[in-house]
């Protein structure tokens, strides 16, 4: 077992296993500064994915088939937003609602197209290529390392930096900071705190579709029932644990990744599969129980700067 | 921004804003302006007063576009202008410093600034333009700050002052500021008052609303007082004095000194013995303090905000543990117990964050008034609350304390400051306490609602022997109202005053600046037993 952790094997693994996650982990890091607790990630993910397929499928063209996906994923983010924006509804019950619709109704889709209701395999969707990086990957090591990803995992990791700009470094970045922390400041100023919010939240659909494409056209060639399998909210986890940072969250999803990457393999070490598949959710528990602890330490903290703010 | 021709236009003294016949209905139907006219001069300070409730702070919001008013209409320069949103009053040239500020407090200084009209290049927000701008306002009206500072980092006056940057980078040639006193020690208005003459002086208006009346004398040109949404008077401030402004406000002679008995001190209910708190930066924020409080008297405690009483009156409350040091109260230790406990002790509490610890802003008056005793046999019937009994109770109350609402069921958000304040106040004064630790109690509080709970206080002190610590940033108020004075510099105490009678605000202010301290003696005369 440890020969396949130090393995290149392993680390390519991880890659390919972190790359969901790290998009909604990114996706989670926008939503997370605007103060938005949107967990339809997982639904946005489903209808991306399908999105994807069934676009590339009819049009045997892959940038139809990613804008039909990004689209699907946009309008799971554009209704949630509408509803908890502009409605008043409760963000978790919303997220809910969409994440089951998410696979209660692609289930749907998949069937009305194909008949089946398991996967779409028998659709004749496109796949995201590999891309083997000239020079780099002639290089002994770092180059299996480095080359021969899917195309979207160089996107995730890109996504990582894109996401540091667009929240520390543009004026779009700071006005939803500014929402997220303190609407009542930011709309004494003028700034309109449903419209910020919204943006946020459709950049933060895109994000989370991109890790949706991945599933069903690089990860896997065909979309299956459930296919998220909770990475959604792992990505959530990861976010979390990375206290909203860009950075730091990317190394959680690398860990979680990893995580799976073992659990993957476990199997053929004799463990039982499922002991292996639920390694990811044991290492976003105890996180969670980790984060807990130190925000425990943080609450009398809190208590005062709480005190402290806002003397009316 | 085009407007600045428009107010060039208007020469200092002439009229360069006025609202006619504004009338303000709110969604529950109660009408908080009713044909309200109001006009300011350029280049006045033009002070706004009214009692808790009188529709000051609504008037504002009006102006600066959060709310739209039923009726009348608004002049700039002369012309009609339809204000139908901040950003609508921005560009007016309108600004608002809110009484809580509005302010993001992990961005910098000039981020807050520049925020709604951001530099940029391209898409990129632009932050040496943005520090660029914050320093060139700040160097024109010569108010320093630092544009790179963290917003939480900065003391209040400090927040203050980078507020009325803000409106005025936005281009705000009439400041709207409400209670913008209200938070500042002392010294911080004196600095503030400086500064809104040199904006004077500029050509600038400003309406200045407090409760501090004579605040208002001090630097107000002109006053329009409003009564019950209605506009009763506009006056030249020289040609009144504080008691005719409060008669205009109440509507009869309100005393702005009480009068009250000497007090009559029993045995020692509070004590507290070398009591210290550490911050979350490991400082102390007190250290070593010991002095205790016996039943029938009223120890004030005088200090700039920031000598450790905040943390102090949350650690009596049993808000922060105790870490260091022992409070007792009648002989028992509140060490480990939790605020329920502590308050069947007999403690009561106002605390000076009267939203996030006295009141719950989306409950009814009601509710709250009884959030404290609601769990007791005298408020249920067969285990049920007894929601009968506790109406005409809550009603009984809002007539005792005078608040203004529209009911008893009324949500505490609807509510204006001053009134939430009597709510809080009207429950803890009404808990039978044996200690009430009251902070910064008449804050926000118009002059006859400070003289109600004022009283209130004497009263609980003489009629239920209730010993009571008083910190206010009101020194005439706690020379009037308190027994006895403690005064806290750095975390500990420095003075003890057993005579309230031979003292004055310079002798305090000397001691609360940290230039005097007394013998460890006098100090320790605090401690009776
Ligand atoms: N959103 C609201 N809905 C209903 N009623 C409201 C609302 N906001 C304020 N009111 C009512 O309007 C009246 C005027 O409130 P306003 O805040 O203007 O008073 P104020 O003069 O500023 O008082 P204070 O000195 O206590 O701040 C109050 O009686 C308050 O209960
Ligand atoms: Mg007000």
């Amino acid at each position: 077992m440890l020969d396949y952790i130090f393995s290149l094997e392993f680390i390519f693994a991880v890659i390919r296993m972190g790359t969901p996650i790290l998009f909604v982990g990114m996706a989670a890091v926008i939503g997370a500064k605007a103060d938005i607790l949107c967990i339809a990630y997982e639904g946005m993910m489903l209808f991306a994915a399908l999105g994807g397929v069934i676009g590339s499928a009819y049009s045997q063209n892959l940038a139809v088939g990613a804008i039909v996906g990004l689209l699907a994923g946009l309008v799971i983010a554009a209704i949630f937003a509408y509803f908890v924006l502009y409605l008043d509804t409760k963000p978790l019950l919303t997220g809910l609602a969409l994440n089951t619709l998410g696979t209660g109704g692609t289930v749907y889709v998949v069937y009305l197209l194909t008949g089946m209701k398991l996967d779409t395999s028998s659709l004749a969707s496109l796949r995201f290529p590999t891309i083997h990086i000239p020079v780099i990957k002639d290089i002994p090591v770092i180059g299996s390392i480095i080359s021969g990803h899917n195309l979207l995992s160089y996107v995730a990791f890109i996504m990582v930096i894109v996401v540091w700009y667009l929240v520390f470094k543009t004026r779009l970045g700071l006005r939803i900071r500014a929402v997220g922390e303190d609407p009542a400041a930011a709309a004494s100023v003028g700034i309109n705190v449903r419209r910020t919010k919204f943006i946020a939240l459709l950049i933060s659909g895109l994000i989370a579709s991109m890790g949706g494409l991945f599933m069903s056209m690089g990860y896997m060639p065909y979309f299956t029932n459930n296919m998220t399998a909770g990475r959604g909210f792992i990505g959530i986890a990861a976010q979390n644990l990375g206290r909203g940072n860009p950075i730091i969250t990317m190394i959680y999803t690398l860990i979680f990744g990893a995580s799976m990457a073992i659990g993957n393999t476990a199997q053929s070490f004799r463990l039982p599969s499922q002991f292996a598949s639920m390694m990811p959710y044991l290492i976003t528990l105890i996180g969670l129980v980790v984060i807990g602890a130190r925000n425990k330490k943080n609450e009398r903290r809190l208590h005062e700067s709480i005190s402290r703010k806002s003397k009316v | 921004m085009g407007n600045e021709k428009v107010f060039d236009n208007v020469k200092i003294g002439d009229d360069i804003l006025s609202m006619e016949n504004i009338t303000k209905i709110y969604g529950n139907g109660f009408v908080a302006n009713k044909n309200v006219n109001f006009t300011v001069r350029k280049g006045e300070i033009h002070g706004l007063v009214g009692e808790n409730g009188a529709g000051k702070t609504t008037l504002m919001k009006v102006l600066f576009g959060q709310e739209i008013p039923e009726e009348g209409r608004i002049l700039l320069a002369g012309k009609e202008v339809n204000i139908s949103s901040p950003l609508a009053a921005l560009e007016y040239g309108i600004g608002m410093v809110h009484q809580h500020f509005m302010l993001v407090e992990s961005l910098s200084v000039a981020e807050n600034m520049v925020l709604g009209s951001e530099p940029v290049k391209g898409i990129t927000f632009d932050y040496e333009e943005a520090v660029r701008r914050s320093t060139e306002v700040s160097k024109k009206f010569d108010l320093e700050v630092n544009p790179k500072a963290k917003i939480r980092d900065l003391s209040v006056g400090y927040k203050q002052r980078v507020e009325i940057l803000k409106m005025l980078l936005h281009g705000a040639q009439i400041l709207l500021l409400d209670e913008p006193t209200a938070v500042l020690t002392p010294q911080e208005t004196k600095e503030l008052f400086v500064q809104l003459k040199q904006l004077r002086e500029k050509g600038f208006s400003i309406v200045f609303i407090s409760h501090k009346l004579n605040e208002v004398k001090d630097i107000c040109d002109r006053i329009t007082v409003l009564r019950n949404g209605e506009s009763v008077t506009t006056a030249d401030v020289a040609s009144v004095s504080e008691q005719d402004i409060s008669r205009m406000m109440v509507g009869r002679d309100v005393l702005l000194n009480i009068e009250k008995e000497k007090a009559n001190p029993g045995k020692t209910v509070l004590s507290v013995s070398n009591l210290s708190y550490k911050n979350k930066f490991g400082l102390y924020s007190f250290k070593d303090l010991s002095f205790d409080i016996r039943s029938g008297e009223i120890l004030g405690v005088a200090g700039v905000e920031g000598n450790g009483q905040s943390e102090l009156a949350n650690v009596l409350a049993g808000l922060y543990e105790i870490e260091d040091g022992d409070i007792k109260v009648d002989g028992t230790s509140i060490k480990g117990m939790t605020v329920r406990q502590i308050r069947e002790k007999g403690m009561a509490i106002i605390h000076e964050d009267r939203m996030t610890y006295g009141a719950s802003a989306t409950q009814s008056i009601a509710e709250n008034i009884i959030s404290d005793r609601f769990y007791k046999s005298e408020y249920k019937k067969k285990g049920f609350i007894n929601w009968k009994d506790i109406v005409s109770k809550s009603k009984e109350l809002i007539k005792d304390f005078s608040i203004k609402a529209d009911g008893h069921d009324a949500e505490v958000r609807t509510l204006s400051g001053g009134n939430i304040q009597k709510v809080v106040a009207a429950r803890e004064f009404t808990s039978s306490p044996k200690v009430l630790i009251a902070c910064q109690p008449t804050r926000g509080i118009d002059v006859g609602a400070a003289e109600l709970i004022r009283k209130k206080m004497i009263a609980l002190r003489d009629k239920e022997d209730t010993a009571t610590l008083l910190f206010s940033a009101d020194l005439a108020e706690l020379l009037n109202t308190s027994d006895e004075i403690i005064v806290m510099y750095g975390g500990k105490i420095t003075a003890y005053f057993p005579d309230v009678s031979v003292i004055n605000e310079e002798i305090l202010g000397e001691y609360m600046l940290g230039l005097k301290t007394q013998s460890r003696e006098e100090i320790g005369g605090v401690v009776h037993e």
